[in-house]
């Protein structure tokens, strides 16, 4: 294993404390916690927080800024945080409307986060927590956990916070990021996997010529594996699965985002997003809106995921409303 | 108890440390290579906490799940650290146990797991060992078996558990994302929780 790093139990410490060294103007560090905050503190909104493992940065502490999120708790690398841990960063941004928790669909992060809403609401802290479960690899949910919660989670950030931001009520917030949650869908590939720093190799092995389909973003293998193949072939196979859910049809307005796992250079993801849009564009959709780039990533995995997200007049608004983050900026 | 209980929570933490890596190679496999990793900071952390006079056994099993729940994470913080507390809850004050006390402490830790977890025996988790292993403790000990021959009926079961996780498909947590690619690997939960319950059995041998 190669790997920039001083100590492998010290990553994720030195990790946020390079965080609040990049973005003093954004973020700050709670005390002896793994959680950043907004560098001006609590604001009279209903506040958002997220989180999950380390190893998908930007997410979530990159998100913490004006229009998104107001409070991001890390884990260890791919290990849900502590309950003590979210309880800490809801009591810390709790501004007097009350705290929506974004968690995404995984065993150890639903029964963490829903811990610490126990925590909290035992102090009298008005919770509540929406679950982001976007990725269609997944497919039969009586029988797995749930499908994951995987790049789309941040379009909630983004479309949330903007609609936290504009004085929304907590309740306002939060059907406003189940909006979100049902129309939003994603699938991921890898061309390599990632190698968690304490496990010291990587987390699933390909042949040189193989790719996973259907793959996470904790480096857990896919659905299946095949030859490798062009990108417009591969993202022919990701959009495949995405559309048959049936949600998007002719005449509809989307949002795409073409997401990097970490390891794939922004070429390729232009590449894939080039066909993504003229596939989705195809299918008599609008794209009225697209980011490509490394959001929601898995350490050094190589590969990326596309997000399909159907739009009405409402989320187009917040999703374009302004935002200023360490990792999403706009104007 | 021929060792108190500062001693058994040191001889699960040591077992751990030891099966730091296999437990992370079984995880590798199916899940998110971080079970022994996780595992071992808990325990470790736990230690920190103990002294070696503390005898109140519900006290050190509450201490244990409250660090265990701040200093794991993933599934197997929230799992390991509400089944600690809740054994604790049965234990305050004692400083010694009888079989009707491991009976319940048994049934305590996993009654509390499946409500934390939803999951249901036959899912490829923790359950799949505890549960067989909690149902041939009692069965023994209603045949008026002692402490040791108990646990060691307990074991017994729990590691066929944890062979029977080979065969079947996850449903619950992470590598329920497999489907059948989960088919012939053995559950990390499964695992550990076989590993802890040898543990307690060695500690009441002496």
């Amino acid at each position: 294993m190669k790997k920039l790093i001083n100590s492998v139990d010290g990553i994720v410490d030195e990790m946020l404390d390079g965080m609040t060294a990049a973005y003093p103007q954004y973020v700050k560090r709670l005390e002896g916690l793994n959680v950043l905050v907004r560098a001006k503190g609590a604001a009279p909104k209903v506040a958002l927080v997220s989180g999950g493992g380390s190893g998908h940065e930007p997410s979530h502490g990159g998100f913490v800024g004006r229009g998104m999120l107001d409070g991001a708790v890390a884990g260890e690398v791919f290990t849900s945080p502590t309950p003590d841990q979210v309880y800490e960063a809801v009591k810390a941004v709790n501004g007097g409307k009350g705290v929506l928790l974004i968690i995404k669909n995984y065993t150890g992060d639903v029964m963490n986060f829903e811990m610490a809403e126990e925590m909290a609401a035992e102090e009298g802290i008005k919770v509540e927590h929406v679950i982001v479960a976007d990725d269609v690899a997944v497919e039969n949910s009586t029988w797995t956990t749930g499908r994951r919660g995987i790049a789309g989670t941040v379009l909630v950030h983004k479309i949330a916070g903007a609609c936290a931001e504009s004085g929304a009520e907590l309740s306002e917030v939060k059907r406003v990021a189940e909006k979100v949650i049902a129309n939003v869908r994603s699938m991921g590939m890898a061309v390599n996997a990632c190698t968690v720093p304490a496990a010291g190799k990587p987390s699933f092995e390909l042949a040189d010529d193989e790719v996973e389909i259907g793959i996470g973003i904790h480096g857990e293998p896919g659905t299946h594996r095949e030859k490798i193949s062009s990108v417009n072939n591969i993202a022919d196979t990701l959009l495949g699965k995405i559309f048959a859910e049936g949600i998007y049809s002719a005449g509809d307005e989307v949002a795409v985002l073409v997401n990097g796992m970490g390891g794939t250079p922004l070429m390729e993801l232009l590449v894939a997003n080039k066909h993504v849009k003229s596939v989705v564009e195809g299918k008599g959709l609008k794209v009225a809106k697209t980011i490509v780039g490394n959001y929601m990533t898995s350490l050094d995995m190589e590969g990326f995921s596309v997000t399909l997200l159907k739009l009405d007049d409402e989320l187009k608004g917040y999703l374009n409303a302004p935002a200023d983050t360490p990792a999403f900026v706009q104007f | 108890m021929p060792s108190g209980i500062y001693e058994c929570i040191s001889l699960i933490a040591e077992r751990i440390a030891d099966n730091k890596d296999f437990l992370t190679e079984l995880d590798r496999e199916i899940g998110d290579s971080d079970h022994g990793i996780n595992m071992s900071r808990g325990f470790t952390a736990v230690m920190e906490k103990l002294s070696p006079d503390e005898s109140d056994i519900g006290a050190v099993l509450k201490k244990t799940g409250m660090t265990l729940l701040s200093k794991v994470g993933g599934a197997s913080g929230p799992l390991y650290g509400t089944a600690y507390m809740e054994a604790g809850k049965l234990t305050v004050g004692k400083t010694d146990i009888t079989t009707e006390d491991m009976k319940s402490i048994l049934e305590a830790a996993i009654a509390g797991i499946q409500k934390r977890g939803k999951a249901v025996k036959g899912e490829k988790t923790m359950l799949d060992s505890l549960i067989p292993a909690s149902e041939s403790f009692n069965k023994k000990i209603a045949e008026g078996a002692d402490m040791v021959t108990g646990l060691e009926a307990a074991c017994e079961s729990a590691r066929e558990g944890v062979e029977y996780t080979k065969t079947i498909i996850a449903t619950k947590g992470r590598a329920s994302y497999l489907g059948e690619r989960s088919i012939g690997h053995q559950d990390p939960g499964a695992t550990s929780a076989l590993i802890t319950l040898e543990a307690i059995r060695d500690c009441m041998k002496g």
